[in-house]
């Protein structure tokens, strides 16, 4: 197997109009591993999968998967490729299996369709329209679609949109499977808990451009604990830093809501709640822990990403 | 981050990526397309039963004056409506929602090439409309239909008429929205219903001739009727104006046609 990496971009970027969809994104995905894309709605994350499918032409950069120019060489690369739609492309008024079995015939040596459906769970609507399948059900037929050709990359936008939890867990497994295989994998998501579970790497994206990117451990930084509160905006923040010992950092990351990062003891605790105490305020949320992405997040883009 | 799983054997997902032939996914697609097309009520309804409601209809009912035998004059231009409701409308409507739903889109993500794609729906086109033909001749037949004229004369005709209507009805299909398609459609059918001669015989001379005459449905009604009622070669004005609808309509949608 030549060592090109599954995918790299670099620059990448897509304007409609005068809107850039998508603005000097780079990253590259080593064979093997998962990406995940993570981003609020209309992030760009659709439009960057779309390039790297050969569905959209970039307007500047380079994409090339499997060391292809996805755009150019189109009829080349897409057998290698299990592609998820976001809008599903089943058709309405087929039925699930005779829908699953065209796409399985693009392929010489597909995996057994009915294999695949009873693995996903739609063997009992095996035999239903389409039209008349749950949102879940598209979604994982979706799935099956993207699974079937046994492809060297998958592309799966928002595979998990509309699952129930237990759905949502089967998925998991099998692209955790499917990884351990060696399939690429790039995911995109805006389900903080999907990326950080699933994923070797996660790139957040924001208005078109990359926020951040790395392992998740990277992105999430060192074990250190940190505490957070909500409080009346634009506290004095000296006093609290003099209360601690040297080394803690305490700031306002937004109006109202405070982080103090450092060795969050007992002690340091009762530090806090003790200049609470002192400057006489009230906090209406104070918790103790380890970063998330949802953190990482916020703090880079000050907006819930589920927004 | 990775966790043991038990529930697959290790190897199931494999890459091993292999593009099938081009004959197994046409043909799947193909098969795919003729399934939905007969589980389609409005379909059908377009391909074959006003096909055989007018055959029959025009024939026994005489409240409409048309030269004898009736069935004769009937015959080629409901061979002309059968051909107009498959390659065009059915094909715009259905290319359409393939379309709206991402049908196109999913096939092209499997691999299928554009070319392929296209030759999957125009080989679908073609067996309905072989199929549509065998059983309304066998109607027809039935009726004391008289065909004259030569096979190969009607063949050419049968194959600019679709390959005009074909390319018509992915212009229309592959440029518009579903809705829009859906009414234009059948617009563009009824009309030509009424001024292409396909229920009427376009009569020599006047406006309104010349104007159905210049449409693919009212060369293709007249060309079949030199054939099939009158035993003559079709007429040239026939042949170039099925012609020209016919490069119209293709250039236009290599040109325009969008997948999504």
């Amino acid at each position: 197997m030549t060592e090109e990496p599954a995918l790299e971009l670099l620059g990448l970027g897509r304007t409609f109009g005068s809107l850039a969809a998508v603005d000097d994104l780079s990253f590259t995905v080593p064979r093997g591993s998962l990406l995940a894309l993570l981003g609020p709605n209309g992030a760009g994350k659709t439009t960057t999968v779309q390039m790297c499918e050969g569905f959209l032409r970039p307007t500047s950069g380079t994409v090339r998967v499997l060391g292809i120019d996805p755009w150019t060489h189109a009829d080349q690369l897409r057998p290698r490729l299990g592609v998820m739609l976001q809008a599903g492309g089943a058709h309405a008024s087929a039925r699930t299996r005779e829908m699953l079995d065209l796409i399985g015939h693009c392929s010489a040596d597909p995996l057994d369709a009915g294999w695949l459906l009873e693995e996903l769970g739609l063997t009992s609507v095996a035999r239903t329209p389409v039209r008349r399948l749950s949102g879940g059900q598209v979604q994982r037929l979706s799935l099956a679609m993207a699974l079937i050709g046994r492809p060297e990359v998958l592309f799966l936008d928002e595979p998990t949109a509309g699952l129930d939890p237990a759905a949502r867990h089967l998925v998991w497994d099998l692209l955790r499977a499917a990884r351990a295989d060696g399939v690429t994998i790039v995911l995109t998501t805006h389900l903080m808990d999907e990326a950080e579970l699933l994923a070797d790497q996660v790139v957040i994206i924001d208005h078109g451009r990359a926020v951040a990117s790395g392992t998740t451990s990277e992105l999430l930084g060192d074990e250190r604990a940190h505490l957070r509160f909500a409080a009346t905006a634009g506290l004095d923040l000296t006093l609290l830093l003099q209360a601690l010992p040297s080394g803690y950092t305490a700031v306002e990351v937004r109006a109202g809501h405070y982080r103090v990062d450092g060795d969050i003891t007992p002690a340091a605790m009762a530090t806090v709640t003790s200049w609470f105490a002192r400057v006489g305020v009230l906090a209406t949320d104070l918790q103790v822990g380890r970063r998330s992405l949802d953190d990482v997040y916020l703090d880079l883009t000050g907006r819930e990403i589920r927004a | 981050m990775t966790e043991p799983t038990t529930r697959y054997a290790p190897g199931t997902f494999t890459p091993a990526p292999r593009r099938a032939s081009a004959w197994r996914m046409a043909s799947a697609q193909t098969r795919f397309e003729l399934r939905l097309l007969l589980r389609n009520g409005e379909q059908l309804l377009l391909a074959l039963v006003i096909p055989i409601a007018a055959l029959i209809g025009l024939t026994k009912i005489s409240v409409i004056d048309l030269d004898e035998p009736r069935i004769d004059t009937v015959t080629p231009g409901i061979f002309t409506l059968a051909i107009m409701s498959t390659a065009f409308t059915s094909l715009a409507i259905a290319t359409a929602f393939d379309r709206r739903y991402g049908a196109a889109k999913r096939l092209a993500a499997a691999g299928v090439p554009r070319w392929l794609l296209i030759t999957g729906k125009i080989a679908g086109v073609f067996i309905v409309i072989v199929g549509q033909l065998l059983i309304l001749s066998g109607i027809a037949l039935l009726l004391g239909w008289d065909p004259a004229g030569s096979f190969a004369w009607a063949l050419l005709m049968v194959l600019l008429g679709a390959a005009a209507f074909g390319g018509l009805g992915l212009l229309v299909g592959g440029t518009l929205r579903a809705e829009a398609v859906l009414a234009l459609a059948n617009i563009v059918w009824l009309v030509l219903v009424g001024i292409g001669g396909v229920i009427v015989p376009l009569s020599s001379g006047g406006l309104m001739s010349a104007i159905g005459q210049a449409t693919p449905a009212g060369a293709l009604s007249h060309g079949l009727r030199d054939v099939l009622q009158f035993g003559t070669a079709p007429s040239l004005t026939s042949v170039l104006v099925l012609l020209a609808w016919s490069i119209l309509g293709w250039l236009s949608s290599i040109r325009w046609f969008r997948w999504q």
